[in-house]
């Protein structure tokens, strides 16, 4: 279950083309028209920019043909140029902008989200202190989180007999396996020392949620933290298409019904790029919070 | 001599489903208050199972630990532990490892700034003031090991568990805190048991050494009294008379008569 992967993007990458060998002199030698933050705030904008613009180029030539099924960029742009340009618009109490939509869409995830990190975090803690506990709920635990999201939609309309707080469980259940898994793996990998520690120290089981069980097994919970957003992320888009309201997956869903295939699109990209802030938010906090928790 | 801390024909079983392995067979020992005391042995012969006995960390299987008039099964700060691998908290700073400790020992009975001054104190007299903003993993192995003592010594310990407090560290680095350790030993006269592995060591710093015999049921083969005077000073002891015999006395109980046996 590691993201270490996902982190920084090859920065280096533009050293492979320069003539490193021929050249004797130090760098600076040369004076230099650019900042270095401002050369590898290009290094790292550059290479993306083009990949798009080649692939838009592309997308552009493929759909443009007289038997083409989805719209080509232009004509994105001409159907939903407002969506695109006034994200927060309100022309109506169903017709408001893309923006306010997410942001509706994200208060669910937040609430959701919330609780399955307090209620995750605490349950990891006691399954990953407790064998039996473990050796009990592991396999239900290990069953349970491959139940795709939408399955539980039924049963919680079934339940709260409403939708919002439907999405909300639906959001809540997803995200909450990796969660508690994690950090369960995490506790349970708490060095000996820091429990002799605590032991020698005589420390309340508070104090050792604290002082000792959080510090250390950060890492691991927000690795959880982590995964769970991103599931968050991915159930309230099916969610709501599902249960509608204003959120941003039902607007796709709506956009379907009246065949405007533009603002679908339009949407997506909103979804892509909340989804990517959403989990560079968890791990830039993780990655603040875990500071100086690796032993050494 | 009346024991301040006394171990009582302890012995150690350890159960891994239907075998048994005996550890530890009838170690029983009086440590005066003040003694500073070195366990010693070959590896695995249980030298560090009998300091976890005394520190609670495990339980006995037959005897049992009396400190200070006092049955003690469980751990506690009255027989703080310097560990081998510092075992500091990496995400406190050198300072609030410190302070966790004292906060917790002295958290009823001294203020706030009595607990800062307190904390102050004992990592100046580990000579670790400098770095109290430092992280753990900012500092030296030496330096760590500096400051996991004086994380033991803020408890105020009864008995001070020094767990080969100087086994990771460079054998600069080790006289050092040797030294360091011995001074300590002289102004505050704490009671200390010490594991080590190291002759010299043993003999330099120990009023007393216990050599263990090979395990399994280890025993406690030999004890040595070492009648050197303190303050006692590295090089003058190089070529001391008493200092060679008990070195050459420890050496011939571990080489020639316990012999390490390689077990696998």
């Amino acid at each position: 279950m590691s993201v270490t992967a996902l982190k920084d993007p090859p920065r280096e990458a533009r050293r492979s083309g320069s003539a490193d060998v021929v050249r004797l002199k130090p760098a600076a030698a040369r004076p230099s028209r650019w900042p270095g933050y401002a050369k590898s705030v290009a290094a790292t904008v550059i290479p993306p920019l083009v990949v798009v613009l080649l692939l838009g180029l592309l997308w552009e030539i493929l759909c443009s043909g007289a038997g083409a099924t989805l719209p080509p960029p232009s004509r994105i742009w001409a159907d939903s140029k407002d969506l695109i340009l006034d994200p927060f618009f309100v022309a109506g109490p169903q017709d408001i902008g893309l923006g306010l939509r997410v942001l509706v869409s994200l208060q669910r995830v937040a609430v959701g989200f919330g609780l399955a990190a307090v209620v995750g975090v605490l349950m990891g803690a006691v399954i990953g202190q407790s064998v039996w506990a473990m050796r009990g709920l592991d396999p239900l635990f290990q069953m349970l989180r491959t139940v795709p999201p939408l399955a539980w939609l039924p049963l919680a309309l079934a339940a709260f007999r409403d939708s919002n707080p439907s999405a909300i469980f639906v959001i809540f259940i997803t995200a909450i396996w990796p969660i508690i898994i994690n950090t369960a793996v995490g506790i349970r990998n708490i060095p000996q020392d820091y429990r002799n520690v605590a032991l020698v120290l005589r420390l309340n089981p508070i104090e050792f949620f604290w002082k000792i069980m959080l510090p250390s097994a950060a890492p691991y919970i927000f690795t959880g933290l982590r995964i769970g957003i991103g599931l968050s992320w991915l159930a309230i888009v099916a969610a709501e298409m599902l249960t509608g309201g204003v959120g941003i997956g039902f607007f796709i869903w709506d956009a379907w019904n009246s065949s405007r295939l533009p603002d679908i699109i339009v949407a997506l990209a909103y979804i892509g790029v909340v989804g990517f802030v959403l989990d560079r938010l968890v791990a830039g906090v993780g990655s603040i919070a875990t500071r100086g928790t690796q032993a050494s | 001599m009346s024991a301040y801390l006394e171990l009582s024909q302890i012995g150690k079983t350890f159960t891994r489903g239907s075998a048994t392995t005996e550890v530890l067979r009838e170690i029983s020992l009086d440590i005066a208050k003040g003694e500073y005391i070195s366990i010693i042995g070959h590896s695995g012969c249980g030298k560090s199972t009998l300091l976890n006995i005394v520190a609670g960390l495990t339980s006995v299987t037959t005897g049992g630990v009396i400190l200070d008039g006092k049955e003690v099964n469980a751990p506690g700060p009255d027989r703080a532990v310097v560990f081998q691998n510092h075992s500091l908290l990496p995400w406190l700073t050198v300072y609030d490892n410190v302070r966790l400790a004292v906060d917790k020992v002295f958290s009823g009975t001294r203020s706030r700034a009595e607990r800062d001054a307190w904390t102050l104190h004992n990592l100046e007299l580990v000579q670790m003031g400098h770095a109290k903003d430092k992280r753990p993993s900012e500092i030296s192995g030496g330096m760590k090991q500096r400051v996991g003592i004086a994380r033991a010594l803020a408890m105020e310990p009864k008995v001070l568990l020094l767990d080969e407090p100087f086994g990771a560290l460079d054998a600069l680095t080790r006289a050092h805190l040797q030294d360091s350790v011995m001074q300590i030993h002289a102004s505050l006269g704490n009671t200390i048991l010490m594991i080590t592995h190291d002759v010299d060591e043993a003999v330099l710093l120990s009023d007393r050494i216990v050599m263990m015999t090979n395990g399994p049921s280890a025993r406690i083969g030999e004890v040595l009294d070492v009648s050197l005077p303190r303050p006692r000073k590295r090089l003058e002891l190089v070529a001391n008379p008493t200092y060679l015999k008990a070195r050459e006395a420890v050496l011939k109980f571990l080489h020639e008569r316990h012999r390490f046996v390689e077990a696998a």
